[in-house]
């Protein structure tokens, strides 16, 4: 049963990420970081690992010449994240 | 034994990574720091304003069926502006009340459980919100425009419980059912036209002081106690 956990959301950073966006289309950086109460260089790296295998998408545009950058999640970050709740509810009823 | 400890370890965290995961999905979906009792004083406000109205018309006038007609078509309703200009200032320091009342408390509520008041999920609910509730507003305003006096109540009703139905998307879910208790009461209002003034009362008045407490009991008592 343990082995469908995802090795990847054993950080409670990347879990995070995931929660807030499998509820919301796109959200901005520093939502996420308020949401996650963490640091830019902390946030920044977990988002990259996400960005890599491809869970998440980034958008990048330019508000009143600052760059910004929003999050949404893809069809397979959804999926993965929900197998990983699925398991994680398993695993508590199993050895209540 | 040792082994069922480190289990019983294990799950207390995968329960922790639940309620975080909930946490975070509610607080980045949901704005949930409405008091209560901002409901439950606005009703107070419209409960005040309503007898305002009702002992100005009366003092002015016969009863209110008596002039029934007179208000559909309006023109002794007219023919006085400052007549008129008095529900208007009246219906306009309810709202003004309700509003700075609803702010200041919600405020001081987010800041005592330390949430960010101004966020995206607060302007998306207010959006949601204002939408249908301004239109309704410039509506109503309409309707006083071409002197359709009985139907004013009955919008106002309608289109504040459509406005709650489209916010609650963006907030505490239960607003919804709030929200179709005003757009029921609206169309009883908009049958039993005339007695506009009774059923503003009870939407306005009577149901936010209900909702108000309901979620007061359902959201704060808990946290006041323990703050107190």
């Amino acid at each position: 049963m343990i082995e469908n956990l995802n090795k990847l959301f054993e950080s409670r950073i990347r879990l995070g990420i995931m929660s807030v966006l499998a509820v919301n289309d796109w959200v901005d950086f520093n939502s996420l970081k308020e949401y996650l109460n963490t640091t830019d260089g902390n946030l920044s790296s977990h988002l990259t690992a996400l960005e890599k295998v491809e869970y998440i998408k980034v958008r990048k545009e330019f508000v009143s010449r600052r760059p910004k950058s929003s999050y949404c999640i893809t069809a397979a970050g959804k999926s993965a994240f929900d197998e990983h709740l699925k398991a994680l509810e398993i695993l508590i009823n199993l050895r209540k | 034994m040792h082994y069922k400890v480190i289990c019983m370890n294990k799950n207390g965290d995968y329960i922790d990574q639940l309620h975080e995961i909930r946490g975070l999905m509610e607080r980045s979906s949901r704005f949930i720091s409405l008091s209560g009792w901002s409901g439950i004083l606005a009703g107070c406000y419209a409960l005040i304003g309503a007898w305002f109205a009702r002992w100005y018309y009366f003092g002015h006038l016969g009863t209110y069926m008596d002039r029934f007609n007179e208000l559909i078509s309006g023109p002794d309703f007219f023919s006085d502006p400052g007549f008129y200009g008095f529900f208007v200032l009246d219906a306009g320091l309810v709202v003004s009340f309700s509003l700075i009342t609803g702010i200041i408390l919600t405020i001081r509520r987010a800041k005592r459980k330390g949430q960010r008041i101004w966020d995206r999920v607060a302007q998306r609910m207010l959006i949601n919100l204002a939408i249908p509730l301004v239109t309704g507003g410039v509506f109503c305003l309409l309707l006083l425009h071409h002197r359709l006096i009985g139907l004013i109540a009955p919008s106002m009703l309608l289109f504040y419980g459509l406005s709650l139905i489209n916010a609650s998307k963006y907030t505490i879910h239960d607003l919804k059912y709030f929200g179709l208790a005003q757009v029921l009461l609206g169309l009883v209002a908009m049958y039993f036209i005339g007695h506009g003034l009774l059923f503003w009362a009870l939407g306005f008045g009577l149901f936010h002081i209900l909702y108000g407490f309901y979620m007061w009991f359902k959201y704060e008592r808990e946290s006041a106690n323990i703050s107190a």
